[in-house]
């Protein structure tokens, strides 16, 4: 039975907006002409590429359903309380069981000392065996051995897999055409390269992970490399529902106090102003301290407690919004007194069009190339601010799967000895990639947008 | 100029009066202060008694804005806003929930943050500016090339990772400086060294892509073409000329920041164990001490609203052109 969590919803509208405005693209000549001018830059085909990956798995993510358990007694099946989504399902060799406390990436054994008992009377300190991973080599005793059979068992997957979607891309002109075929496969090589690597990637980390805690274990012996993986959602999430959240204020706002001026534009002008005075900090941590009082007090609404930290996610995400509309809608106000005094509106006027329309054809779409480098350039840094805001206890619900509950949860492992390294290293690592990528698509997508960039030294 | 000034200073209330507003309803509208009580007291088993006594010694069990129990000025004067709201426009911050004063506190906690925060403002602009100026040196080469991607990497590391990093690093397996703490005097900057290099370095990325693009953008411009077109060298044109005018708008988006180094940087004073008025905050924030909050709230107003005018000020000193109105 599918269950629809209200960021859910949200990502669906995410993806579907995504989706609507790839296809107005494809149908508008001039936004087509500057779109691929991202995609000819190496770096910004490849971020397109990495980030359409993380995308997947944040959507596979963002399906659930309630699971369904076989009652005895009853004779039928019943679903539970418990949901999960469908990337954890496709995961479930991986996440199924856990062990009972730290063990290091690729170890067979705990990563602690315990006692055991060897006979009646002996007693050993040992490194316990691993229960469920590590001990079971697929191909071969050794585990270097194991280990390259088993990227090498990937690789050919991987080519297999890719041979089938080269199938299905080419099926009309296979065998008609092949000359041609192969010059356009080597103009595109490098994407092709990419995406075959960054699949071999996904895949052998799949096989070797049914085998090995590739991340280790944490504390609880859960697998790190699944918290990270399970982290992607909240990332995205945080990253792509504050804008979307923000946007409608930004635009709607910026553009009423650009183009109306006047009263409407000292008031607009008064409320950002004076949001955007506030240490935007200190403004969430006292709206996010306001609703944890609010949930502590009302715990009759949140029941269910993935509903709870779904709740709690959401609400970041509109603080965070909240506090972060005020840059963009005043670049918005700007550029569209600006586009006021400009001949073809003044024109438009002279003609008789009325505002909202004068608005709709030719304000917004000579200001959204502002809109779209200030999206993409505040996804990084929101990323990388709810590690920041776990930390100080105001980010999302402890129970989520977070980067910034990761690092929060490993830090004080520093300090352990012998240290434990891999939860700390492990969400660094998956946030340095989103980030990195995210950085590097924002840096292709301004040079193709803003008429500003210096072009010759890029 | 002074009249100008003037403006700004009286403009800048109606701003005040909105983030005290906003600030009263989101601490005290949206939750009753019953309800914080309960929270402070722990959820369960807590009775009206107890939550009225602990309002009470906080000043919490007035009316919201009108007292109708009191007469004359006392009903307006006897209520949580005029309490906690508008004093703070006289900056009587008031007594924070666990009963210390916070004004007392906000004057000792400004120096250490201060401490950290100039060095690595300062150590930071220096070493940004000079990188940046390398790799328009060497632009549209591979040098800048990789410079870029180098800081766009740096870019996207989290600064908990350079934090930590620091600190295992240099202090558990170096053994350089302590991991965290805070002495006074001169003893104090072997525990500020490690902070404010860290901070330095975490900025290095974008302050370096920042002042690039600065610099390129100055360089773009007419009489840079005029100067090399006279004969000057590259490099001439690139210090006397395009560094000088480059300067402008990284003076003012110093000046911005200036008082804001006074509240200090949240989570470096918290890992490092600092007593500035960053850890304050956050140690306000996890024990939820609202008082302490709020008056962070209005702090960093004030702040940032006189960074700005002091940064309209600036312009003026640094930009003969600029005249104010």
């Amino acid at each position: 039975m599918f269950v629809f969590l209200l960021t859910d919803l949200f990502f669906y509208i995410i993806i579907l907006t995504l989706l609507s405005y790839i296809l107005y693209v494809r149908k508008t000549p001039d936004l087509l002409e500057t779109w691929s001018y991202v995609f000819k830059n190496k770096t910004g085909a490849l971020s397109v590429l990495v980030l359409s990956f993380f995308m997947i798995i944040a959507l596979s993510d963002s399906i659930h359903f309630k699971n369904k358990v076989y009652d005895e007694n009853n004779k039928k099946y019943t679903y539970t309380s418990e949901i999960s989504s469908l990337l954890d399902i496709i995961l479930l060799p991986i996440h199924e069981n856990s062990e009972k406390s730290y063990s290091s990436p690729f170890s067979s054994k705990l990563y602690s000392k315990e006692t055991v008992k060897i006979d009646k009377d002996i007693d050993k300190r040992v490194y316990p065996k691993l229960k469920y991973k590590g001990n079971h080599n697929l191909y071969s005793e050794k585990n270097i051995q194991n280990i390259f059979i088993t990227i090498i068992i990937s690789f050919v997957k991987t080519l297999f897999i890719c041979f089938i979607m080269y199938l299905i891309i080419f099926y009309k002109t296979l065998f008609k055409n092949f000359k041609k075929i192969t010059t356009y496969f080597l103009r595109n090589k490098f994407i092709y390269l990419s995406f075959f690597i960054i699949l071999l990637i996904f895949i052998s980390l799949y096989d070797l992970s049914i085998q090995y805690y590739v991340l280790g274990t944490d504390k609880v012996g859960e697998d790190v490399l699944y918290k990270s993986i399970k982290s992607i959602r909240t990332g995205i999430l945080i990253g792509t529902l504050t804008t979307i959240v923000m946007l409608p204020f930004a635009i709607f706002l910026g553009i009423f106090a650009g183009y109306i001026g006047g009263f409407v534009d000292d008031i607009i002008q008064y409320i950002y102003t004076t949001l955007n005075s506030i240490p935007s900090v200190l403004l969430i941590a006292s709206a996010i301290l306001m609703l944890q009082v609010y949930m502590a007090n009302n715990p009759i609404d949140f029941e269910n407690v993935y509903e709870r930290a779904d709740l709690r996610l959401f609400f970041l995400c509109m603080i965070l919004g909240l506090t972060s509309w005020t840059g963009l809608c005043r670049l918005l106000r700007g550029e569209s007194m600006k586009l006021r005094e400009i001949e073809y509106v003044q024109a438009s006027q002279t003609f008789g069009l009325s505002k909202v329309s004068i608005i709709i054809r030719h304000i917004i779409p000579n200001i959204m190339h502002i809109v779209i480098i200030t999206v993409v350039l505040d996804f990084s840094a929101l990323v990388l601010a709810e590690a920041v805001l776990s930390y100080v206890n105001i980010g999302v619900d402890p129970t989520t799967y977070s980067w910034g509950n990761m690092i929060n949860a490993a830090r004080l492992e520093m300090s352990r000895e012998p240290i434990v390294w891999w939860s700390l290293f492990a969400a660094f690592l998956f946030m340095f990639i989103l980030v990195l990528f995210a950085n590097l698509f924002s840096d292709a997508v301004r040079d193709a947008f803003d008429p500003r960039a210096n072009k010759n030294y890029e | 100029m002074i009249k100008y000034i003037l403006k700004r200073l009286v403009y800048i209330i109606p701003i005040l009066i909105g983030v005290n507003l906003l600030t009263f309803a989101l601490f005290f509208v949206v939750n009753s202060p019953d309800e914080i009580a309960r929270l402070h007291l722990g959820n369960k088993r807590v009775t009206q008694e107890q939550i009225y006594a602990w309002n009470e010694e906080r000043g919490y069990n007035n009316p919201l804005f009108y007292n109708n129990s009191e007469k004359g000025l006392d009903a307006i004067q006897k209520t949580i806003f005029y309490e906690k709201s508008l004093k703070l426009f006289l900056f009587d911050f008031g007594v924070s929930d666990s009963g210390r004063d916070i004004k007392y506190d906000i004057q000792q906690r400004m120096w250490p943050s201060l401490a950290i925060a100039l060095p690595s403002l300062i150590v930071g602009v220096l070493i940004n500016i000079t990188f940046a100026l390398f790799f328009v040196f060497f632009r549209s080469t591979y040098v800048d090339y990789f410079g870029v991607i180098i800081c766009v990497a740096l870019m996207s590391i989290s600064s908990l990772f350079y934090i930590i990093g620091g600190q295992y690093l240099i202090s558990k397996l170096l053994h350089l400086v302590p991991i965290s703490g805070y002495a006074h005097g001169y003893d104090a900057v072997k525990f500020l060294i490690l902070p404010v290099i860290i901070s330095v370095i975490y900025g290095i990325g974008s302050g370096t892509r920042w002042y690039r693009s600065l610099f390129l953008e100055e360089i773009e411009k007419d009489y840079v073409k005029t100067a090399k077109s006279k004969g000057l060298s590259e490099s001439s044109v690139l210090f006397n000329h395009v560094f000088k005018n480059a300067l402008i708008p990284i003076l003012t988006g110093i000046v911005v920041i200036l008082p804001l180094l006074f509240l200090g940087s949240l989570i470096v004073e918290s890992f490092f164990g600092i007593p500035g008025l960053g850890s304050y905050t956050i140690d306000a924030i996890q024990s939820q001490d609202f008082a302490i909050v709020r008056a962070m709230v209005f702090l960093g107003t004030i702040l940032y609203i006189v960074g700005l005018i002091l940064t309209d000020i600036s312009y003026t000193l640094v930009d003969p052109r600029v005249r104010l109105k």
